[in-house]
């Protein structure tokens, strides 16, 4: 081997300070212009377009929702027709959930995992960045269906037989199945990322027990996606089969049957709850321990709670259909295990509130946002108890109850500890400080806002108000509940607006944050602010679950990395030991490449089954241009 | 932050085999999801299976000989495939370069097999939901199989060029494990597309 040549390379044991921080940050940046930016397989990056990508969907998911609170403001509203509202209340659903929060708390994932264990980049960062193109053709493909007046309209779960061929002979329902397979492409891919980042690239010494909670959640949420995601993609598949080659899978005339969609949409839909709301809980312990000024109380209790809940999370699916006639004794089992999965959630609980107890707590944006979440969520979940019992849940279902339900469940579990992660990692990403004031009024207007937009909604559910009806007439007596609601929707609204002031204003204003600005215990917070594009100069060696606590002044590192080539070390599963100085990839073309071909193929194949033959060809060729090695010092190790 | 090196990593390889590389837990991560889309359309088969009545649906079970030929032919190929694992490990570049060749060669035949098989299925993926599910199963191990053929055709090419080096054998170790997981995951779906019918 060329172990010979090998020892003449310049590695960073000869350099040191800023000598050593403009080599590597020379071999590591994302080259400049147009073509460098398509190319970059930086993680920070492409986490960082993520992210904005996402609350760009937030907005659009956002204006819709408050559309839909303007036509229910009163009775008999004429704002929109009864189709715009079944697109609008369908593109909301499937915006939130599939576009935004899902990608949300990946593109988080994407940009802090690999700093908070202490690497270089992402594990497969090409393959990230295939994601993102993904994510974004998906997205756009979707949105732009909707402008063009083929938006879905058959629901965010799409339920057949009305989103079968005979009864939306549109192309709606297969925008909204492909759209589907997107993103669950999109979201695989982060997941194998994110796993192999966590069992690979962890700093030295950084052992099972001391990963950081919130890469813990996110490592849990990455298995969830992984064998719930899927589920989903068989469901898409079949659905745009039968609507395209008249396979019979939904048919019930010819074997097939419509229960067969809702047990494969809620096999995945439901972890997908806990996809969204794992991560939320991450964030919130990554929070908390910070302006507790201690660490979370029980962290083994919290880290078996999260896998508790990832396994439990998975035997709750058929919840969703207890009204469709199933057995009485797997009702029975279904029951019992959806009340069973307040058990982790509760125990989490109890930890952050003895963190709160035993710290001393400072009360700065990020923990008001973390305070806001356990009261939201705690009602969540008591709703959720109830309607975990078969009794209620037939007597509520497709009822506001349920909406309001869901709403304090998702946006309580996971929004609130959303934006407390904006204030909190902020200054990280951007290298300065959001406005505290402008925090402060954002919070209070969120938590006041979406209490008032959401609770009345328990009540109307109570009074018989069905969900997805785009009116109601004067005689229901719902007016005046449906009126607070939607003002609360406006408050809620404002609160967003707040956030996006504070955000384009603190960007270019706002206070330089330093390296650690809250002083708070983990990794990404041993770099600079915003990171350079090598994350650290010298990879730190762990020794303590809060290493920026336990060491002080002086930060320990390992030596002996290439200083020529983009290199990762990689350690072993269990004890982070160091095993391999491994390549990473430079940047290249490929993946956008490669996303542009499967775009292609994707959004064919819903309009011929040859889309699959022509298809495939530019695909191939992209993924071989993509793997095909470049004679680079990457390459060449 | 001031920084104390505490440890020189400079004596480590830049490429492991197995456990130690990146990418076998990559391919570890893609067996998992794609081996749960498997165990999904198996759910979904025995699903339907479940509710009809009579099974197969208008129609008689599949031919046994192209799957009977295809599991045989699949566990041979383990003998080869193991081969050139071995040589890998021992960076014997013109065994590893023999070993592809004869894989490559494998696939192209199991592909060729794999056109029979979807001819002799004796349904159609319209006739009934239980073509459509025998259709989609054999669709996406075809998938799988064609994805791992073209990997090794790609991966035995390479092997010819200047950019044989050291780390590539990395890689075909890897191409190697993946192999398993496609003839480990036809072993159960034989069982079910041409025996289950047959109950």
């Amino acid at each position: 081997m060329s172990m010979a040549a090998e020892k003449n390379q310049l590695r960073d044991d000869v350099l040191n300070g800023f000598q050593l921080s403009q080599q590597l940050e020379r071999i590591w940046r994302t080259p400049s212009g147009l073509p460098g930016a398509l190319m970059s397989v930086d993680h920070k990056v492409v986490g960082r377009r993520y992210i904005v990508t996402a609350f760009v969907f937030l907005l659009l998911g956002g204006i819709l929702a408050v559309l839909m609170r303007i036509q229910l403001a009163g009775p008999e509203n004429t704002f929109l027709s009864a189709d715009k509202y079944n697109q609008i209340f369908t593109m909301h659903g499937s915006t939130m959930m599939f576009l935004f929060a899902v990608p949300v708390m990946e593109a988080f994932a994407v940009y802090l995992v690999p700093l908070m264990v202490g690497t270089r980049n992402i594990a497969f960062p090409r393959l990230n960045a295939f994601s993102y193109w993904m994510f974004l053709f998906g997205g756009c493909f979707l949105w732009i269906s909707f402008a063009l007046n083929v938006g879905p309209d058959v629901g965010w779960f799409a339920y057949v037989p009305l989103s079968s061929l005979q009864y939306t002979p549109t192309k709606r329902p297969d925008v909204w199945a492909q759209m589907i397979t997107f993103t669950e492409v999109a979201a695989l891919a982060v997941a194998v990322e994110i796993i192999v980042t966590v069992f690979k690239q962890r700093a030295p010494g950084m052992t099972l027990d001391r990963i950081p909670l919130f890469v813990w959640a996110m490592l849990v949420t990455a298995f969830l996606v992984m064998f719930a995601m899927p589920s989903i993609m068989v469901a898409s598949t079949s659905l745009i089969l039968d609507r395209l080659v008249n396979t019979r899978f939904y048919d019930s005339s010819s074997g097939g049957h419509p229960l067969l969609w809702q047990h494969l949409f809620w096999f995945f839909g439901h972890p997908e709850v806990y996809i969204i709301f794992i991560p939320g809980t991450g964030m919130v312990s990554a929070i908390l321990a910070t302006f507790a000024r201690r660490p979370v109380v029980g962290y083994p209790v919290v880290i078996l709670s999260l896998i508790a809940t990832g396994f439990l999370s998975f035997g709750l699916w058929v919840h969703h259909m207890f009204v469709t006639g199933l057995p009485q004794l797997g009702a029975g089992l279904f029951t019992a295990s959806s009340m069973l999965i307040a058990v982790p959630s509760g125990l989490q609980i109890f930890c952050w509130l003895a963190t709160l107890w035993d710290g001393r707590p400072v009360y700065r944006t990020p923990l008001l946002f973390v305070l806001g979440f356990i009261v939201i969520f705690v009602l969540g979940g008591l709703s959720g108890v109830m309607v975990a019992s078969v009794p209620i849940d037939t007597q509520v279902h497709d009822t506001y109850f349920v909406v309001a339900h869901f709403h304090y469940v998702l946006i309580g579990g996971a929004v609130f500890p959303l934006i407390g992660a904006v204030y909190y990692w902020f200054p990280k990403i951007t290298g300065r400080m959001l406005s505290e004031r402008l925090g402060r009024w954002n919070f209070w207007l969120a938590f006041i806002g979406f209490n008032i937009a959401f609770f009345p909604m328990h009540i109307l559910g109570l009074i018989g108000m069905p969900r997805r009806v785009y009116t109601y007439t004067a005689d229901m007596d719902w007016a005046h509940l449906n009126l607070l609601s939607s003002g609360g929707a406006l408050i809620f609204a404002l609160s967003f607006a707040l956030l996006l002031i504070n955000v384009v204003y603190s960007a270019r204003k706002g206070t330089l944050a330093g390296d650690n600005p809250w002083n708070a215990s983990t990794l990404e917070w041993a770099t600079a602010s915003p990171p350079p594009p090598q994350n650290f100069d010298r990879i730190p060696v762990v020794k303590h679950r809060d290493p920026l606590w336990a060491d002080g002044e002086s930060l320990p590192v390992v030596a002996g990395l290439s200083a020529e080539r983009r290199e990762v070390l990689l350690t072993s599963l269990a004890e982070a030991e160091p095993q391999v100085r491994e390549a990473s990839p430079e940047p290249s073309i490929w993946p956008l490449l490669a996303a542009i071909a499967t775009t292609i193929f994707f959004i064919g194949s819903i309009f011929t089954p040859w889309a699959v033959l022509w298809g495939t060809p530019p695909m191939a060729i992209a993924l071989i241009g993509w793997f095909w090695p470049t004679g680079s010092k990457e390459d060449e190790a | 932050m001031r920084q104390t090196i505490v440890r020189d990593v400079s004596d480590l390889p830049t490429f492991g085999f197995g456990p130690r590389s990146g990418p076998w837990w990559g391919a570890m991560g893609f067996m998992a999801l794609e081996g749960m889309g498997f165990a999904i359309a198996v759910g979904a088969y025995l699903y339907l299976y479940a509710i009809n009545a009579s099974w197969p649906i208008g129609a008689s079970p599949p031919d046994l000989w192209p799957g009977t030929v295809e599991v045989v032919l699949y566990l041979l190929s383990i003998i080869p495939n193991e081969y050139t694992n071995r040589a890998a490990y021992r960076y014997d570049l013109p065994k590893v370069r023999l070993g592809l060749i004869v894989m490559s060669l494998i696939g192209i035949a199991l592909l060729v097999l794999r056109g029979f098989e979807f001819a002799h299925l004796n349904t159609r993926w319209d006739n009934s939901a239980y073509g459509s599910i025998v259709w989609l199963i054999l669709g996406l191990h075809t998938t799988h199989l064609a994805t791992d053929l073209g990997d090794t055709v790609v991966l035995a090419v390479l092997m010819f060029t200047r950019h044989a080096k050291p780390r590539r054998f990395s890689d075909v170790t890897d191409n190697v494990f993946y192999w398993n997981f496609v003839v480990l995951a036809w072993l159960p779906l034989y069982v079910l597309l041409d025996w289950v019918p047959r109950l």
